[in-house]
């Protein structure tokens, strides 16, 4: 049933994509409602995804590394919506649609059966350590995408070659403002999935703090993003210098996240 | 009844000749009475512009009211037709109101899409209203032309993307700075475009407007016109930090803004973006400046450039709006033709009405004892039966009329009918009704 869900989802962020595209080179309204409208649809399909593959594993589905790509996906485009319902900048959604669908795309290639989770770890911190990192990190994911954008803006007004997504894209400032809101909301939630996992930790091996890698690299996202906000709020970090910053951090993020999947085969390596 | 416009316009014309045929506009209920008395046209509208004079008239034979434009034209301004002729463009019936429909939309204008001529198009309407001049069709097509120039105006993106060097400064500023409320701006030397640049920006929420010059009066008497604060030339650099949108337009040599100096600057700023717009020649701001983050540096040929490309754009959004206005001739003239069928209509029905009274008033002669419910009854049956037949009839007829052969469904029911005599009335009575006059129709098609 989840399987259904998840390819439906696939192709619907599909639609979303080539209509947003559509739209950023004719820039006709409709476009960008139609593409909005299948984002909502895409997002429906995935809960269904999610929720059919929670009844089916009976725990959390973030586990094994396509559960947790489906996942972060999933969070992602809620995280897209409820900036989209907050601050009404319609134009990113033609950069979140290809990004969540890359993340699926990634997890169709992953193995999909449901690996048991060691008992240990069974505990109700589990869904709320998951929950708070991945959307701590789909918040970092649309900074991301925000500064990519802010990227390619910038290029255009300094070259001074004014054509393409230039007349599609929002304000400079627009684009630096919003990038420092998702860093506001990330934040807090990574500092809160770090808390939670400490305490998940303690609970399944009786220390809160182990040295683990993933538990090393989210210390040092922490630092890499308190740092840029730290910069944002005292140095004047501003800009290109934010996007290219919240970028590299988030690769950083990202990159991590993918090796020590990679390494561990999923949920820190302690599904084995 | 048919529909002339006679004018010239920039591709017609050298300005020798639009001057002299131009039409001052506080002035032009004279022209416009001259035209409907003198010259036997119905109505009539004169659009004045710097880049065109138009002669829209209503007259009741396409050719001869061509011909009364042409030679109202030649009298008024007292120019022989010969040397006149050759400049003047016709548009007849429907060319007439696709005419008048780009006209309004822009398209036709020197600058494609641009907004102005609109309010040009509605002051010649308003003008033509109050000297008497606009009649029923005039009302008709003109409020039609409004609308269509505002669907155009929505639904392609003609009016979007600046034209003008002052305008594409606002645009750039916009992508800049989002909103541009509660922003500084700067001018440095007074000149008028720089003027005209700090106007867009106030319409547009620029909250303060600093203003440097080397005569400090006359920077006084700038700030006098759009709300704004003159400070000393040699302070300028002082307040460079205060400013996120600058404006150099002085005849200074030099470069009056380094790159040291904006780098001190921006660490005051928070690395806040600055916006340098320099249109002076030779320029006043290093171009280096365009180098430092969150600095960006426009001169007058990147201005011309932006406005340029922005004109292909608009050139691309022009086949849309093309393709606006032929739907919109289409709707309009569909919309005419359903008025023809009205009067047929109205006669067939008041036929068929004239034949049941005259049978029911028969037949309540023989039938003496009836009391006044049955009178009733057989009133309301007999209107139904009526009513009923011709149901199908009239449905069709109107479904007919959008068609091409709606004139033979039309024609036909009048003669099986034998309505002839009494259209003339109906017609009157619709065109009261619905302010338009039955017989206008496309070009020379129709009477």
């Amino acid at each position: 049933m989840s399987e259904i869900f998840f390819h439906i989802t696939a192709a619907v962020y599909l639609l979303a994509t080539l209509v947003y595209s559509a739209y950023l080179f004719s820039r006709k309204e409709r476009l960008l409602t139609v593409a909005q409208a299948a984002m909502v649809a895409g997002f429906a399909f995935h809960t269904a995804t999610i929720i059919a593959r929670w009844a089916a594993a009976g725990r959390t589905p973030a586990t094994s590394f396509h559960e947790s790509l489906t996942f972060f996906s999933w969070v992602t485009v809620f995280a897209f919506l409820f900036l989209l319902v907050k601050y009404r900048q319609r134009v990113l959604g033609a950069f979140v649609s290809p990004f969540a669908l890359l993340l699926l795309i990634t997890a169709s290639l992953l193995p999909k059966e449901i690996v048991p989770l060691s008992p240990v770890l069974e505990s109700y911190w589990l869904p709320v350590h998951v929950s708070l990192a991945f959307l701590g990190n789909s918040f970092f994911a649309l900074a991301f995408l925000l500064g990519v954008m802010y990227i390619i803006q910038e290029r255009y007004l300094k070259t001074r070659k004014l054509k393409g997504l230039f007349f599609a894209l929002p304000s400079l400032e627009t684009l630096d403002e919003l990038n420092y809101k998702c860093l506001q909301y990330g934040f807090p939630l990574l500092t809160a999935a770090i808390i939670t996992g400490a305490i998940w930790s303690e609970y399944a091996t009786g220390s809160y703090w182990e040295w683990k890698h993933r538990q090393v690299w989210s210390l040092i996202t922490w630092f890499l993003y308190a740092a840029l906000l730290h910069g944002r709020l005292t140095a004047g970090w501003r800009g290109r210098k934010a996007a290219i910053l919240s970028s590299a951090a988030f690769a950083c993020l990202i990159g991590s996240y993918f090796i020590i999947n990679i390494l561990s085969g999923g949920a820190h390596g302690l599904s084995r | 009844m048919n529909l002339v416009i006679v004018g010239l316009n920039h591709k017609t014309s050298p300005v020798e000749i639009r001057e002299k045929l131009s039409f001052p506009s506080h002035a032009i209920g004279e022209p416009l009475s001259k035209l409907t008395n003198h010259y036997g046209l119905a109505e009539g509208v004169i659009l004045s512009t710097c880049n065109r004079v138009e002669v829209l008239a209503v007259a009741s034979d396409a050719e001869r009211g061509t011909w009364q434009v042409k030679r109202f034209l030649s009298d008024y301004h007292s120019i022989p037709l010969e040397r006149l002729d050759d400049h003047l463009y016709v548009r007849q019936g429907e060319e007439a109101v696709k005419h008048l429909f780009r006209v309004a939309a822009g398209l036709d204008s020197m600058i494609m899409g641009e907004p102005q001529i609109l309010g040009q198009v509605k002051d010649a309407y308003g003008y033509a209203v109050h000297g008497n001049a606009a009649g029923v069709i005039v009302n008709k097509l003109y409020h039609k032309a409004f609308q269509v120039a505002k669907r155009v105006r929505t639904e392609t993106r003609i009016g979007e993307a600046a034209v003008s060097i002052s305008f594409a400064a606002v645009e750039l500023a916009r992508k800049i700075f989002g909103n541009l409320a509660g922003k500084t701006s700067m001018l440095i030397g007074a000149g008028e475009m720089a003027e005209l640049a700090a106007r867009h920006l106030q319409t547009n929420g620029v909250r303060e407007i600093l203003v440097a010059n080397r005569t400090y009066e006359k920077a006084v008497e700038l700030v006098k016109c759009f709300s704004g604060t003159a400070i000393m030339f040699r302070e300028f650099p002082h307040y460079l930090k205060n400013a996120d949108i600058v404006i150099a337009s002085t005849a200074s040599p030099n470069f009056l803004i380094k790159p040291e100096q904006v780098e001190e600057v921006m660490r005051e700023r928070k690395n806040r973006p600055m916006f340098f717009i320099d249109i002076s020649v030779p320029r006043n701001i290093d171009p280096e400046v365009n180098n430092i983050d969150n600095c960006y540096v426009y001169d007058v040929d990147d201005l011309q450039g932006v406005v340029v490309a922005n004109l292909q754009e608009r050139h691309k959004e022009a086949e849309q709006a093309e393709a606006i206005i032929v739907e919109e001739i289409d709707r309009f003239y569909r919309w005419i033709k359903s008025l023809d069928v009205v009067p047929t209509i109205i006669a067939l029905r008041q036929a068929c009405d004239s034949v049941r009274k005259a049978e029911l008033a028969k037949a309540l002669g023989s039938l003496p004892g009836l009391g006044e419910n049955e009178t009733r009854v057989l009133d309301a049956m007999t209107s139904a039966i009526v009513k009923k037949i011709l149901h199908h009839p009239i449905t069709h007829l109107k479904r007919e009329a959008d068609k091409i052969e709606g004139d033979l469904y039309i024609d036909t029911i009048r003669k099986l009918f034998d309505l002839a005599s009494e259209t003339d009335a109906a017609k009157k009575a619709a065109q009261d009704s619905a302010d338009w006059p039955a017989g206008f129709s496309s070009g020379s098609k129709k009477t």
